[in-house]
């Protein structure tokens, strides 16, 4: 259980206390200094962000119409969840957090501008927001150029790091390698057959995965193959899958075209019981649209599945559904995105400050002990510590916990050898 | 890259292959009917097309958790009347579209384009606020799910077959409407000259309703389809915009024969091409090709001649 659950556990000790002392009028003239007081806001604020001696203001920035509302809506939910369980317990340095929400509309150019509007007109302390690689490299400069600080939940390519940034998902290496090599020695695997949607993000991570398989699995990648974004009909890569008979098909095929995908695969007479697949792109999120009945059988390899049993998570995923709905289903970015203010909450603890520059500074090494995958730590490239994990999918669209590495696996956005 | 294989298994292959590319047909027909009335004897430019569709899966959606909720003796049999129901979902859509907005531009052909692409992002973002910004997944009943087994390497998927039929079924039943009835002569004579067909007695502005109102609701057949081999979600109907308006521009509009033969040849090129090639690289040739043919027939492949 983490520290801030404990302090919010005695809280209501602590309210009987000051009762008690109301009732002595004696003993309230002492002195109060054992109780957290709030640091003064010139002490804390020295940058002129939108910090008062009561609230201090943060922006969400995520699409919430356009094509990209389908994935970012969980990003959102999760956020706005985390930034309420911290106000209960008090904010940050006795500061309630207040949002203020833009929507990037699924337009990359939107991002940049609505990033620059929470930085320049709103002075927030920090943006939780993007989703895409493409709305990251947008705000990116944003960022950099008005110094704030973003974080970033989505799992992603890696080849970036930033002072302004902190990458709560997964970089490539991180979500890829040891799903490979736990599918090589599980299923005996020697050839690949790599499918993904046409943009940078399948392709770099397809890039490593193929490195990975040739130098240090010794496999044989069989099939490397991508659609463009939205494509609807598989068919034909559906054959050539069924005559190059690969031990595992490793998919990274995004949005629409992903229920498109495996309608078709199981439409084909691919029973993936039988047939291994390898998934980086599909989390509970995804099920929903694609149907369990679709998908059952796959593997994915992600940090997070909604399904894990740990007390954090069983604590996490009640009160999720409690604010956002009974059916409403928790995927890895949900969950990374939900990081993201606790996060700024410990770091901005420990720095005992809001400025820009000391939280990038006392970032690394945070620890948080109260996430739903687990423990995590910030790493010096400011991307996190965590655990790599492969789930197999039900038919209800719930991943059952398949296998998690022993320890935590080290971020490393610029892989050597695999470039 | 055949060289590793057995001719068992490069034949059956083969006629896998050829059922992919059939297929890719059914739906490129399947989808570029309804536009190919609406653009075809309209002149009516509709950016809209794709929404209509998925109001069509909508309705399948509903329509499959009403089933599973309060009919779970019938969901076997729940796909037909999904289907109906989409079909007078969109159409009812698209004869009020009509009389609200298009009926005002039928003089400005162009302006089509931009209003009823308003009207496409009008619709996404309704359906986002009703539906959620979530994708759906539509449940199928388990006799649609899967293939047929025809030899221990030949597999037919059940939706595709599926798929095909309702393509034929509905090319005949918009032929017949078209080419036979009294209507279909009505809305042809409408095509070639508005103004003395208005003058022989026909209410034209009766007949643009409905043959719009036709074309929305076949839109909406479609989707209601398209729940087997795709997603559902408010912006799912841009994913098929681009090759409904390929098949029909290039097929030649008012011509029903030219959309068959131009969904033809651009499936089987495509479904070519991705087997040898890769899928980006396909998509490419194949756009390559249909610009190459555009620029020596502008009219596309089949035109017809009317008198202007």
């Amino acid at each position: 259980m983490s520290d801030e659950a404990n302090k919010g556990l005695l809280s209501p000790l602590r309210r009987k206390l000051l009762m008690g002392m109301a009732a002595l009028p004696a003993i309230t003239m002492l002195p109060r200094a054992s109780f957290a007081q709030a640091p003064a806001t010139s002490a804390v604020n020295s940058t002129g962000l939108a910090v008062t001696d009561t609230e201090v203001t943060v922006g969400i920035l995520h699409s919430a119409t356009g094509t990209m509302a389908i994935s970012e809506t969980g990003s959102i939910e999760a956020e706005k969840l985390a930034i309420e369980q911290i106000n209960a317990m008090g904010g940050v340095l006795g500061r309630k957090i207040k949002f203020i929400q833009e929507d990037g509309a699924s337009d990359w150019p939107t991002f940049a501008e609505k990033a620059k509007k929470l930085l320049v007109n709103d002075k927030v302390a920090a943006i939780m927001g993007c989703w895409t690689s493409a709305s990251r490299k947008a705000v990116l400069p944003v960022m950099e150029q008005y110094n704030g600080m973003l974080y970033y939940p989505t799992f992603y390519e890696g080849l970036e790091q930033s002072k302004n940034v902190i990458y709560t998902g997964q970089e490539a290496t991180q979500q890829i390698l040891a799903g490979l090599n736990w599918i090589a020695k599980e299923k005996g695997a020697k050839s690949f057959f790599f499918i993904g949607s046409d943009y940078i993000w399948p392709r770099t991570s397809n890039k490593i995965a193929r490195k990975h398989v040739e130098n240090v699995l010794k496999g044989k990648v069989v099939g490397e193959e991508y659609y463009p974004l939205g494509n609807t009909q598989f068919n034909s890569v559906i054959n050539k899958i069924k005559l190059t008979k690969p031990d595992v098909i490793f998919t990274d095929v995004v949005g629409g075209s992903n229920v498109a995908f495996y309608k078709q695969l199981k439409a084909a007479g691919i029973d993936l019981s039988k047939q291994a697949l390898l998934t980086i792109s599909v989390t509970e999120d995804e099920i929903d649209g694609i149907g369990g009945e679709n998908i059952a059988g796959a593997y994915a390899c992600m940090k997070y599945f909604q399904s894990l049993d740990n007390p954090n998570n069983k604590t996490f995923v009640p009160a999720f559904k409690k604010m956002w709905g009974e059916k409403t289903v928790i995927g890895d970015v949900t969950q990374a995105a939900y990081l993201g203010p606790w996060l700024w909450k410990l770091t901005v603890e420990k720095a005992g400050s809001f400025d820009i520059d000391k939280i990038a500074a006392a970032s690394p090494g945070i620890e948080f002990k109260g996430a739903p995958e687990g423990y995590v730590r910030i790493h010096e490239n400011h991307h996190l510590w965590s655990k790599t994990r492969v789930g197999r999918a039900k038919l209800d669209g719930q991943f059952e916990l398949i296998y998690e590495t022993a320890d935590l696996v080290e971020p490393d956005p610029f892989p050597k050898g695999y470039q | 890259m055949f060289g590793d294989y057995s001719l068992g298994d490069l034949g059956s292959i083969f006629v896998m292959q050829g059922f992919a590319g059939l297929i890719l047909f059914s739906v490129y027909v399947l989808m570029a009917l309804g536009l190919a009335i609406i653009f075809g004897q309209m002149g009516v430019i509709n950016m809209a097309h794709g929404e209509f569709m998925i109001l069509g899966a909508y309705v399948t959606w509903m329509t499959s958790n009403f089933f599973q909720s309060y009919l779970p003796s019938l969901f076997s049999g729940y796909f037909f009347l999904a289907m109906i129901l989409a079909f007078f979902a969109s159409g009812a859509l698209g004869m009020l579209v009509e009389w609200v907005l298009i009926r005002h531009l039928y003089k400005r052909p162009l302006d089509t384009l931009l209003a009823t692409w308003g009207l496409s992002l009008m619709l996404q973002q309704a359906y986002r606020s009703v539906f959620g910004a979530r994708e759906v997944g539509v449940e199928l009943p388990q006799w649609m799910l899967g293939s047929l087994h025809v030899s221990d390497s030949i597999e037919v998927p059940i939706n595709g077959v599926f798929v095909m039929c309702l393509t034929v079924l509905i090319t005949v039943a918009v032929a017949y409407v078209m080419y036979k009835s009294r209507w279909g002569r009505q809305v042809r004579a409408v095509v070639q000259n508005r103004i003395m067909a208005g003058a022989v007695g026909i209410n034209t502005e009766k007949v643009d309703r409905y043959t719009f109102g036709l074309g929305c609701g076949i839109a909406g057949v479609a989707g209601s389809a398209f729940t087997m081999i795709g997603s559902t979600g408010p912006t799912s109907g841009q994913l098929y915009i681009v090759d409904t308006f390929l098949v029909v521009v290039f097929g030649g509009a008012a011509s029903l024969l030219g959309t068959i033969a131009s969904a033809f040849s651009i499936s089987q090129t495509q479904s070519t091409l991705e087997f040898f090639l890769s899928g980006s690289m396909a998509k490419v040739l194949t756009l390559l090709a249909v610009v190459g043919i555009l620029m020596l027939r502008p009219q596309g492949l089949f035109a017809l001649k009317v008198r202007k």
